[in-house]
């Protein structure tokens, strides 16, 4: 067991664990941040995404030890936020949500993506989205909802 | 009133997007435990021996000697055991669970059992059938003996895997001798009515909660009646409740998938070059149990003449048992087999005679008042004429289709033409489902819709609501829709056959239109609605014939594509697709299952690989099993067109399954006009289509 420290959500948390413990099980079980979603394991779904010091990333290949003195956002806490408020309405308007599975992971994509870069082209939207699996949508709607969240969010990133 | 096609935005999406609804691994059970399943590692063996390591205090092996009631999955055919007996029949075959707290010392368990098999010798080709149909329109015999020509052709298509992004789970709670399951499902009735008859105990003794589902195309019709059961026995034995949550290799390894297929077709054509008879065999492999198979069957061979009126038409199919893992429902349900190959068939028939394909299909499409292929008639009427002209002005098919026919351009347009029948095939409805749904109108004047269908992505729940708000002309908010629950909403059935809209909500708006002529403001009011089958429709189980379905959609796809010259990659460039489903009851709705049906499609056809090696899946993962990511979408253009089915509410037919059909013929045909060869079998991969360009 290692303590180990980091922002979580904006607040600092210290936890005493299993260093090689997958973050995602951190988040789920010691932080019950169920938001997070297990889609493969492997790190080719995106369920799992969460932002690692702005940066996406697979919760199901980090261990814990790794987050240690790192700013950690998860949806749970992203969705407190003004972005995520455009999002969501460009997700929704779009009818881009189906099951939802991957929505939480595909959110956090799109602010990664738009961060970034915050007027892509539906290229550069694709290409952002790619390691984040769909199996409901067909992706255009999703596609199209990340260009109506930078339109409407003009200014935000 | 407006247009009931106008979307509206659907009830789930915020708890969706901000992660805070609560899917079945999500959800907080005091005291529960975890489960972990052992697995068989032989294709077919005799288990001799089962040896433990000594097991910690909390933790617990359910085996078959644990199962009170019957040791069988109540599916169909009830020849699925709960857990292993003595044979095992497929790598992966549930043998027993391993129950406790933690899952590393369930993991440790599991590695320290060591199961002794005697092996059997398994079976891995179509040798064993075990069911066999057959069905004859008209007398086509003669037309195979009198100097017609004779066309042949054996098409092949391979597994497709459902890759729903949340895996199988389920929790099964025992207490005061009542056994509740919850979990990611499509039919709760069917788990229901599986843990009765494995527990043993009465009706009202088992409930079944459907949680959050995270996508399911049909994995999760049948497949939860297996895990079902399994915890609701291992709960009752351990009077804790038990988590059995899959990861994604278990999933793959372990779950149904889509039948591999081998379709066979005879064509008889006269001297006008018309089809005037044809013989038509399916073979499907169901893996080692049969589960749904027999019905999947009967679903591709009512399919065999696809869009097209063959008068005489002679079909059969069997069902071979292979030892490898069940087969079952995957959303077309044994018709996009089939669809495949018509769609082949009867473009290599007309390239054979020399004939326009367009032409020659144009001749041959079914036309209203015309029989289908099992003697019932098409009695709507049928605007594919409309549909094929507005896609081919879509995609300047015709244009296209000559430019790309030049050798040595691999670019190609391929057009595919389909229906799909709604609802459950022949008197399915009538004799085993008997739908009820009931709206209880509450004081506080909103109205709940109690109907055990599920919303798994596919915006049931929005659409259900918008139908019952509709006819009640109420707004929609004031409409209520729970995640079912046996204990509380009757059985309408299962949400599968793309029967949810036109069956269920046809029994809404019944009921919705009788509380209006009964609605008191302040007043409590429950109203009743049982299925009845339309007049119209007459089948015999026997024979296979008759109005194998109610109503029928109809779809159009054009794909255009661009096979790498070297690579042999297949570059979807854009997707065209026009449908009649009758009405849309919420366009956007529609639209989100069309764009992402036609995705399944086309990578069925094109990249979604799966095979076995002495019986077991070889992909493991979604590293090794490809689905499309954001990159591999191509642009896709819809039109929907208003053709009202009268008995539909509001005018709609089934609209669930029908998109993914037209995909994997489409990009297919297409794939021919870029390579200018003939595309026998699915997934048409780079290996294939090089196989096929070297043979010249």
């Amino acid at each position: 067991m290692t303590e180990i420290e980091f922002v979580l959500n904006g607040k600092n948390v210290t936890i005493d664990v299993d260093p090689t413990k997958r973050l995602l099980d951190v988040l789920r079980e010691d932080f019950g941040l169920t938001g997070v979603k297990e889609g493969c394991g492997e790190g080719e779904c995106g369920a799992c995404s969460v932002l690692v010091n702005h940066e996406i990333v697979s919760s199901c290949l980090m261990p814990v030890g790794n987050a240690m003195g790192k700013d950690i956002v998860t949806i749970d806490g992203f969705s407190k936020t003004e972005r995520y408020r455009v999002i969501h309405g460009a997700y929704e308007d779009e009818g881009a949500v189906q099951c939802g599975f991957c929505i939480p992971g595909m959110v956090i994509a799109t602010e990664s993506l738009l961060n970034k870069n915050p007027d892509p082209t539906e290229d550069e939207i694709k290409d952002a989205l790619s390691g984040n699996l769909c199996r409901c949508t067909g992706y255009n709607m999703i596609v199209s909802a990340v260009l109506r969240a930078a339109e409407r969010g003009k200014g935000l990133w | 009133m407006s247009d009931i096609s106008r979307s509206i935005n659907k009830q789930d999406t915020n708890a969706k997007t901000s992660g805070s609804i609560e899917y079945i691994s999500d959800m907080k059970i005091e005291g529960a435990l975890h489960a972990r399943t052992l697995r068989s590692t032989m294709a077919r063996a005799r288990i001799t021996n089962i040896e433990f390591p000594e097991i910690p205090t909390g933790y617990y092996i359910v085996d078959r000697s644990d199962v009170p009631g019957m040791n069988r999955v109540k599916i169909i055919f009830d020849d699925m055991p709960v857990f292993a007996e003595e044979e095992v029949r497929h790598i992966g075959e549930p043998i027993l669970l391993v129950v406790g707290e933690d899952r590393a010392v369930i993991k440790e368990i599991i590695d320290g059992i060591k199961v002794e098999y005697e092996p059997l010798v398994p079976e891995f080709g179509y040798v064993n059938s075990v069911i066999h149909y057959d069905y004859e329109k008209g007398d086509g015999e003669k037309y195979f003996k009198d100097g017609s020509r004779i066309i042949t052709g054996e098409y092949k298509t391979g597994y497709q895997e459902h890759i729903y992004l949340e895996p199988q789970g389920i929790i099964g709670i025992f207490e005061d001798g009542k056994s509740t399951v919850i979990g990611s499902m499509q039919c709760p009735y069917y788990i229901k009515n599986a843990v009765v008859q494995a527990l043993g105990i009465e009706n009202d003794k088992v409930r079944i909660q459907q949680a959050a589902t995270g996508g399911a195309f049909g994995g999760k019709e049948e497949f939860p009646s297996l895990i079902g059961c399994q915890v609701a026995v291992a709960s009752m034995k351990i009077g804790r409740p038990v988590r059995l949550i899959y990861d994604r290799v278990e999933d793959i390894e372990s779950t149904t998938k889509r039948h591999p297929s081998l379709i066979k077709f005879k064509a008889a054509v006269d001297e006008d070059n018309n089809i005037r008879a044809m013989k038509v065999h399916v073979s499907l492999d169901s893996g080692a149990y049969i589960g749904l198979s027999g019905v999947v069957l009967q679903r591709a061979m009512i399919a065999a003449s696809g869009v097209y009126t063959i008068d005489n038409l002679s079909v059969s199919g069997d069902v071979f048992e292979t030892n490898t893992v069940p087969n079952g429902a995957f959303r077309g349900f044994g018709a996009p087999q089939m669809f495949f190959a018509i769609e082949m068939f009867i473009n290599h028939v007309a390239q054979e005679l020399g004939e326009d394909n367009l032409e020659f299909r144009s001749r041959h499409l079914a036309k209203q008042g015309e029989a289908t292929s099992t003697g019932g008639h098409f009695r709507d009427p049928i605007i594919m004429n409309k549909m094929i002209d507005k896609v081919m002005e879509m995609s300047d098919y015709k244009t296209k289709r000559k430019q790309y026919s030049a050798k040595d351009d691999f670019r190609g347009i391929g057009m595919s033409w389909y229906l799909h029948g709604c609802g459950f095939t022949g008197s399915g409805e009538q004799k085993h489902i008997k739908a009820v749904v009931r709206l209880r109108k509450e004081k506080d004047n909103t109205v709940t819709v109690l109907a055990a269908n599920t919303e798994m992505g596919q915006g049931a729940f929005t659409t259900l609501r918008k139908i019952a708000a509709g006819v009640l002309e109420i707004p929609v908010e004031r409409v209520i829709y729970n995640n079912p629950d046996t204990d509380l909403v009757p059985d309408s059935g299962p949400t599968v056959a793309s029967r949810t809209i036109m069956i269920v909500g046809g029994l809404i708006a019944r009921a919705a239109l009788k509380l209006k002529e009964q609605w008191v403001d302040g007043e409590e009011i429950l109203i009743e609605e049982r299925y009845k089958q339309p007049d119209y429709v007459e089948w015999d189980d026997e024979t296979l014939t008759g109005d194998a379905y109610p109503a029928y959609s109809w779809g159009v796809n054009v794909a255009e594509v661009e096979v790498d010259k070297a690579t042999y990659e297949v570059n979807i460039r854009n997707l065209w697709g026009v449908y009649d489903i009758g009405k849309a009851i919420d366009e956007r709705i529609i639209i989100g299952q069309i764009e992402g049906g036609l995705l399944q499609g086309v990578a069925y056809g094109t990249i979604e690989v799966m095979d076995t090696k002495d019986g077991r899946i070889r992909q493991r993962n979604v590293t090794d099993y490809i689905i499309p990511t954001a990159c591999d979408c191509a642009p896709v253009e819809t039109v929907i067109m208003d053709n009202p089915f009268p008995l539909g509410p509001y005018g709609a037919k089934g609209a669930g399954e029908l998109p993914l059909v037209g995909g994997a013929p489409a990009v297919a045909l297409a794939i021919e006009n870029a390579i200018g060869k003939k595309v026998m079998k699915i997934p048409a991969t780079p290996e294939y289509i090089m196989e096929l360009l070297e043979n010249d």
